[in-house]
């Protein structure tokens, strides 16, 4: 098993952990609740050097990432973050990333540790005739994120610009953090404010403890089971549950990060999607019985005839209700509506709801 | 007090007047972490060793709590319905269902105190 700059950081810290695709992570410090509360209310600091970097450098890079990424950046400032996906030619989600644009010569993608080996083919693959450099830079770099609403007020401690000048999905690569070299963006997979940082992989410790100790009584360490809750109330996919390579993201509900008018691998499927609407939907559930709904379970009509799939299902910390997201056939999606959910030998009645989970706090 | 006795699934059997009361131990609740959810077995179910006879939910996952011993279910602890974090802070105390033995002989296969104590060393 791979293992993060952090590693040894988490055994001291009591962590438990376990195996994320290859990687020995964190999976919870001192509770899944209380790490999940320490990030609503304050904040929660994650180690997430386990997700995959690459850059794509050349005179092209513009051109060679519209044809490959789902979101326009030829509009974007320097310094500016998109999200957006990798389809591939049939529409299907090959990858969900962040796409950051150093300038138009320059751009730097963070993909998930799960799919880092193939995006790297798949881009790789896709140069052709495009001058342009595909580099793999997932060994260069440790991550972390600090993220909650005092992740402001903790990191400025340990950096000398104002962090204000840092908008949301915008970064700075010149600046650093406690003494060392980093680039920061204000972006994270949480629902709330705060930064993702990125420093060599030799300086990450010292910057992992320098913010538990400036932030202490105020930064929880906080693990991946914490992470998915976290980005589950949000309503942020994750790959494998909401978004897959069999499914374009008109049907997991994430139309809005695909340019209307780019011209990208798979993009004519999605017009036609656009215009015809698709077979299937993700919809949220509020479910009604006793119970929880977890990833995989099956949905079902009133009737009982199966429908669908749970993607994501939790007792949300939050809001204190069981709510899931589910993949069914378009012609059930209505709110309001009621469906059922096999849950071992039972069948659950749930509602579906709006996706804003956080909005009913 | 009533003798505990321990199965390497991690439940307990705390035996009263023939009948086991079932539950999960603390180790078992440390690993789960947070428990958000509780599945009954109903009164009146007959179960048989070996087998789920319920479900203890935390937020992370599902586990099935397997019947230490068989019988029937004669009581059910109705508090962790609604208050599944019982488990959490008090395992020992929080039992989860009673089963009325139909072969206490099975309650030999089951491990004392310090034999639990001794597996948990040996998984660690």
């Amino acid at each position: 098993m791979k293992k993060t700059p952090l590693y040894q950081d988490h055994v001291d810290l009591g962590a438990e952990m376990v195996d994320f695709a290859g990687w020995n992570m964190p999976i919870r410090y001192r509770g899944l609740v209380q790490e999940h509360e320490a990030v609503r209310n304050q904040a929660g600091l994650f180690d997430v050097s386990h997700m995959g970097e690459v850059r794509i450098k050349g005179p092209q890079a513009t051109e060679y990432v519209q044809h490959v990424f789902t979101n326009d950046v030829a509009g974007l400032e320097d310094k500016q973050i998109v999200y957006g996906f990798l389809l591939n030619p049939e529409g299907g989600v090959i990858e969900d990333l962040l796409t950051f644009k150093v300038n138009d010569n320059e751009y730097f993608m963070v993909v998930n540790a799960a799919n880092h080996d193939v995006d790297m083919e798949w881009l790789r693959s896709q140069v052709g005739d495009f001058d342009v450099e595909v580099i793999d830079q997932m060994d260069d770099y440790g991550v972390l994120a600090l993220q909650g609403p005092k992740a402001q007020e903790v990191l400025q401690k340990l950096v000398e610009v104002d962090l204000d000048e840092i908008k949301l999905f915008r970064f700075n690569d010149d600046l650093t953090v406690a003494g060392v070299a980093a680039m920061v963006s204000r972006t994270g997979y949480t629902g709330e404010d705060g930064f993702e940082i990125f420093v060599k992989p030799e300086d990450t410790s010292k910057v992992w403890n320098e913010i538990l100790r400036v932030g202490e009584g105020v930064v929880e360490p906080a693990g991946l089971g914490a992470r998915d809750t976290l980005r589950f109330e949000a309503g942020l996919p994750l790959y494998g549950n909401e978004l897959a390579a069999d499914r374009t993201p008109i049907e997991s509900g994430f139309g809005f990060f695909v340019s209307k008018d780019g011209d990208f691998i798979g993009s004519d499927v999605i017009k036609t999607e656009r215009d015809n609407g698709s077979n299937r939907k993700i919809v949220a559930l509020e479910v009604l019985d006793r119970g929880i709904a977890r990833s995989g379970y099956p949905v079902y009509n009133l009737e009982g005839e199966e429908i669908g799939l749970i993607t994501t299902g939790y007792k949300s910390p939050t809001v204190g209700k069981t709510i899931a997201n589910a993949l069914i056939q378009s012609e059930y999606a209505k709110l309001g509506d009621e469906l059922l959910i096999g849950v071992r030998n039972k069948k659950l009645k749930a509602v579906q709801i709006s996706k804003r989970f956080l909005a009913k706090k | 007090m009533a003798k505990v006795l321990f199965t390497n699934e991690h439940e307990y059997v705390q035996v009263k007047d023939g009948v086991a009361y079932v539950g999960i131990s603390d180790y078992a609740q440390e690993q789960l972490g947070d428990i958000v959810y509780v599945e009954l077995p109903e009164i009146d179910d007959e179960v048989t060793i070996g087998d789920p006879m319920g479900v203890v939910e935390s937020v992370k996952s599902a586990s099935d709590i397997f019947a230490p011993v068989s019988g029937t279910i004669v009581e059910v602890n109705e508090a962790l319905e609604d208050q599944p974090e019982l488990i959490n802070e008090d395992a020992m105390e929080n039992w989860i269902a009673a089963v009325q033995m139909s072969d206490e002989s099975e309650l030999d296969e089951l491990m004392d105190e310090d034999e639990y104590k001794a597996f948990l060393e040996s998984e660690a």
